[in-house]
């Protein structure tokens, strides 16, 4: 662990409404640069929600209301000001379901760049390999960039998409259950991606896979019903818990 | 068991004898309309102006006046229908105006023809002085055809998946350029497969072109967006009720009626075709 920490990302006393349900409450946690963020909890907990409204895409809901603060690099989100457009470049996310678009598997990872002004072929088509070498995909691609994505495996798919959100040089990468619907051998290759992609980017990863958790994360929170129950170093968190329904939840031995 | 099992034959015969009736009652129309204007029909008739008071020659001029004046109607319904489409389904919030705008339009597309064909008299013939002539006439298509090219339109726009316009904004795109970009290519078969039913609608009627535009004999072309214009199914119309010879000219009311539903039926097939494309790439 590196001796200086680095704070990327601060929610504080943060609350999130879906109209009049409330599915975060007052949650504060500092999250690091070149580390690897966790997300554990029970379905419907809000660990969703929660890396949503990093990169404000729940804005896009109706009726929905954040409260409190969440920083990046110590300045709110969510205040007037701030170009939501530019936040998102800023933020990268893969999401829950892999959403590839119907376009070649090249247009894909070249979407980000062209919508962000960028028309330079050559500058497209190396970042492009380079974002696909990224994320592990390049060599299973390299002969078929014309062929559309949805010919691609559903865990090539996935990583597709993860090229396509590191084609815009993000600071930081929000990951929702990336590796939910791949195969073990697709699963190691995301979680050494993850590894590898730490050194550039501060991470936040949502896993419902406790072993995944504590392979690849540095600092782990343990949500529980919209409220934040524990967070602490990922070892920590996996030995000795301070609250016992950690211990319940990342053992098994909860509902 | 026994009882249910009937009951499902019983069922499925009924529904086939539904279906049945329908092919049957469009294969007589088409067997009347084929066999009995299908004589009438020669390279001359499609070509020539009418002569000898209509009762000889051919429908060149109701053709190109069908063909102007929906294109015309094309013109202002596709950009209009589109846009506001676009509107109503990405930027309008759901708010009881905006539930009250779409059931309206939604009503609009049931309003009798010859009501837009009154409005059409009173709006583009008289208030914005156009007179009655092929914009005019074109227009009041346009309108009677918007509320068909908003419906088609958003229902193309509903079924582009949620997650392609996330996935644009999340890299940072804008609205707009997620909606340009990723939402429109996909919707744009859609909407058309909508608007050339709604056009194809226009091209065979009569009722709003009737005061607006369409003229009961012109031996030559329109020359201006101002001029008057013969039109198919106007011509139809006249052959077969209005005609000081009506039975001598018998045969060519049907040379026409063959024309007009050929044209419609083409219009139709295209939008087939469009939407067996889109269907295809979507699976892909
Ligand atoms: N668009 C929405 N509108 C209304 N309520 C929502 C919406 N999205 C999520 N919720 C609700 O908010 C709560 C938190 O949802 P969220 O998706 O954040 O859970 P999650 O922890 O990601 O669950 P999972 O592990 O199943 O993905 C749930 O009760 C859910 O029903
Ligand atoms: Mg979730």
């Amino acid at each position: 662990m590196k001796s200086v920490k680095i704070i990327k990302i601060s929610a504080g006393n943060f609350s999130f409404w879906y109209g009049a349900m409330k599915a975060l409450s007052g949650i504060s946690m500092d999250i690091y640069e070149n580390a690897v963020t966790g997300i554990i909890g029970p379905s419907g907990c809000g660990k969703s929600t929660f890396l949503r409204s990093i990169n404000r895409m729940n804005d896009l809901i109706r009726g929905s209301r954040a409260d409190g603060a969440m920083l990046l690099d110590g300045k709110n989100i969510f205040e007037p000001d701030v170009d939501v457009v530019e936040l998102r470049r800023r933020v990268g996310m893969v999401f829950q379901r892999s959403n590839p678009f119907p376009k070649t598997i090249f247009d894909n990872v070249a979407y980000g760049l062209r919508v962000n002004g960028i028309k330079d072929r050559n500058y497209i088509a190396a970042k492009v390999e380079k974002s696909l070498k990224d994320a592990a995909l390049w060599g299973e691609v390299k002969d078929r960039l014309r062929q559309n994505a949805f010919e691609l495996s559903g865990g090539q798919q996935q990583r597709l998409c993860i090229a396509r959100a590191l084609a815009v040089e993000p600071e930081v990468l929000l990951m929702d259950e990336p590796a939910s619907a791949l195969d073990p051998t697709a699963t190691l290759k995301v979680e050494e991606l993850i590894h590898e992609l730490k050194k550039k980017y501060a991470i936040i990863i949502v896993t419902h896979n406790m072993q995944q958790a504590a392979r690849i994360s540095d600092y782990t929170a343990f949500f529980m019903m919209g409220e934040l129950v524990e967070y602490d170093q990922t070892t920590k968190i996996f030995t000795n818990p301070s609250k016992k329904i950690t211990e319940e939840y990342i053992t098994g031995r909860f509902g | 068991m026994k009882a249910k099992q009937a009951e499902e034959i019983i069922g499925f015969l009924l529904l086939r004898l539904c279906m049945a009736v329908i092919v049957v009652i469009l294969c007589v129309i088409f067997y009347d309309s084929i066999t009995k204007g299908i004589g009438s029909v020669s390279w001359e008739f499609l070509t020539a102006m009418p002569k000898n008071g209509m009762t000889e020659g051919g429908i060149f001029p109701a053709i190109t006046g069908t063909f102007l004046v929906t294109v015309i109607t094309a013109v202002l319904a596709i950009p209009l229908g589109m846009g506001c489409a676009i509107y109503l389904n990405e930027y309008a919030a759901d708010t009881m105006v905006t539930r009250l705008i779409r059931l309206s339009i939604r009503n609009l597309s049931g309003v009798p023809s010859i009501v837009y064909g009154l409005f059409g008299v009173v709006l583009f013939v008289q208030f914005m002085r156009f007179g009655t002539c092929l914009l005019s006439a074109g227009c009041t298509l346009g309108l009677m055809t918007l509320p068909w090219t908003i419906t088609a339109s958003e229902e193309a726009l509903k079924n582009v998946p949620k997650a392609y316009r996330e996935g644009a904004l999340a890299l940072g795109a804008t609205k707009w350029q997620s909606i340009r970009t990723n939402v429109l290519p996909y919707a744009v078969p859609g909407m058309l497969t909508g608007t050339i039913l709604g056009l194809a609608r226009a091209a065979g009627e009569t009722a709003p072109i009737l005061f607006t535009g369409a003229a009961f004999f012109m031996p030559f072309l329109p020359e201006s967006l101002f001029s008057q214009f013969m039109a198919l199914p106007y011509h139809l119309y006249i052959m077969s009720t209005q005609h000081h010879a009506i039975t001598k000219v018998r045969p060519l009311a049907y040379g026409t009626a063959l024309v007009l539903i050929v044209l419609v039926f083409a219009m139709n097939f295209s939008a087939v075709v469009i939407r067996y494309h889109l269907r295809k790439v979507k699976k892909e």
